[in-house]
């Protein structure tokens, strides 16, 4: 970390400066660890149609967190990604299974799961008020050892997607022909929904359920805006993450404003921009 | 040598017809989905080289057909494969192309993404080594869809796109090539180019192909066998066979009355 806080030194801002602002530094490092995270992924749930599914892992992450926090196990964190592991294996089989829309089914799920997480916070009287830290989020709050934690999710996401990708791509184009390759379409579905679920919960407390889904789902839509094969599509959803991701930290500092929800005004301002450069074709 | 049998399988069907040709045997097909049998006592036998026709009215059971050869759903019978070389039965390999699936038209997915998704084990987002992409062009030259590699999937025509699908189809080369109502939603034009592609590819690589279609016109001119299917197999033989069978007028001219 020190290497970090060297390297940063040579910036012209004031909180750049040796021994000052640690949380702002490390909180820039984050944000450069996670932003490419959420971009990546965001690619596959974008071309898959799973916005509104995302969303719903990330309410489910919010109970889980709730009941993490309440049960007061050995450590909330692991009891509230367990709890979102089961809640997306289970969205995803009744998806597969009922023969519902998705969006009801998810939307059923959603409704469940937020009642829920806030039944269960407002037990005996106890103040929601505690728990308004999940909703915004706060990335000043992130400790050393929660970014070490989120590089190495990068670093497991990153190994995962050299063998996911291809197998989620064909399923986006088409189920059938995913299968006549040989394609577990629901064994695919299944992995990326947990690994969509283990991302959002880790980064809730940094990032707040209420622009969770944005992170994931605006620099991968922009990206679709300009770009024609699925490596530009990659490169150009991480770089803009990565930038909004950046920029909107910066700013918040100086506008003394919520982080996550300053990055994704900068996200939002690069979908419309792109969505305005759009020209189709090719 | 036509007597040989083993364990794998039944004995090869045919007589001097085939014998030093391939083909498939589809024997005693039935597939029972809950309560209803949709298929039953199916029996097809497809030669290489030739393009055999499945038609049939709605819930024939044409689209389970489909999804029992390519392994998505139960059945009971056996489908089995004879080389020419006399060399052990085995099940075989399908290539398929599906109806004209829909594309998100904004997706940013190029055909070459696509075929190294599909035909490759190599990371389709990472940078794509120079013999991958050629290999890809050498199977879409194929169908003479080369000029596509770098197009998007979603700004295809509906030609354009069923050709590449087929492309992907014969990658690797298939004992069936399975043409589920392939050419819905294409012009006049682009289905009699179709159609002849698949005639071109059929003798060149001495395919099988099994077509899915309710396009009686087309089935007629371009289809070897003709195979008239409503739960079983009701009548099987060249086009004009079928087309002047009673059966066949009953079920697409409404009781035989009409010419």
């Amino acid at each position: 970390m020190n290497l970090w806080y060297q390297m940063l030194s040579v910036l012209p801002f004031d909180w750049a400066q040796p021994g000052h602002m640690i949380f702002m530094k490390n909180a820039l490092l984050a944000v450069i660890i996670i932003t490419p995270l959420f971009g990546l992924i965001g690619t596959m749930i974008v071309q898959n149609r799973m916005a509104f599914f995302s969303d719903a892992l990330g309410h489910g992450a919010f109970t889980g967190i709730v009941i993490g926090v309440m049960s007061g196990f050995f450590s909330p964190l692991w009891a509230a990604i367990a709890f979102s592991l089961a809640f997306s294996f289970a969205v995803t089989l009744v998806k597969h299974r009922a023969h519902m829309n998705s969006d009801t089914v998810i939307g059923v799920f959603t409704s469940m799961s937020i009642a829920a997480g806030i039944f269960l916070s407002t037990l005996n009287g106890n103040s929601f008020n505690k728990m308004n830290a999940y909703l915004i989020g706060d990335i000043l709050s992130i400790t050393t050892g929660q970014i070490a934690a989120a590089a190495i999710v990068l670093a497991v996401t990153v190994v995962l997607w050299v063998f996911l990708l291809n197998p989620l791509f064909l399923s986006s184009i088409s189920t059938s022909l995913a299968q006549s390759r040989g394609v577990n379409v629901l064994l695919i579905e299944c992995v990326f929904s947990a690994l969509v679920a283990v991302i959002v919960t880790i980064s809730m407390s940094w990032v707040g359920l209420l622009v969770i889904n944005s992170f994931l789902v605006l620099p991968a839509a922009s990206a679709r805006n300009i770009t024609r094969n699925i490596r530009s599509y990659h490169l150009t959803a991480v770089l803009f993450s990565l930038f909004a991701g950046i920029a909107g930290l910066l700013t918040s500092y100086y506008t003394g404003t919520a982080s996550g929800a300053t990055i994704i005004l900068f996200s939002s301002a690069i979908f419309m921009v792109t969505f305005l450069m759009r020209k189709r074709a090719a | 040598m036509s007597q040989r049998s083993d364990s794998f399988g039944p004995e090869k069907p045919c007589g001097e017809s085939c014998r030093n040709k391939c083909c498939t045997l589809i024997k005693d097909m039935n597939v029972r989905i809950g309560e209803t049998q949709i298929l039953e006592h199916v029996n097809i036998h497809l030669h290489c080289g030739e393009l055999t026709a499945v038609i049939g009215p709605n819930g024939a059971g044409k689209s389970t057909l489909v999804k029992a050869l390519l392994g998505q759903t139960d059945y009971t019978g056996k489908v089995t494969f004879f080389k020419s070389d006399g060399s052990p039965a085995r099940t075989p390999s399908i290539g398929y192309v599906a109806q004209n699936p829909q594309f998100d038209v904004g997706t940013p997915v190029s055909v070459l993404d696509l075929f190294i998704a599909a035909t490759t084990g190599w990371p389709a987002w990472l940078h794509i080594p120079h013999r991958l992409r050629e290999t890809a062009e050498t199977q879409l030259k194929k169908v003479n869809a080369e000029h596509l590699i770098d197009r998007r999937l979603g700004a295809l025509s509906g030609g354009e796109r069923q050709r590449v699908l087929f492309a992907l189809a014969l990658c690797p080369m298939p004992d069936i090539l399975l043409l589920d109502e392939p050419v819905s939603g294409m012009d006049k034009n682009g289905i009699e180019l179709f159609y002849e592609l698949v005639t071109t590819i059929k003798k060149e690589f001495d395919l099988s192909v099994l077509l899915i279609s309710h396009d009686l016109p087309y089935v007629e001119k371009y289809a070897d066998t003709v195979i008239l299917l409503n739960r079983t197999v009701l009548k099987s033989g060249t086009p004009s066979e079928v087309y002047a069978d009673e059966g066949f007028r009953g079920t697409f001219y409404g009781g035989g009355a009409a010419q």
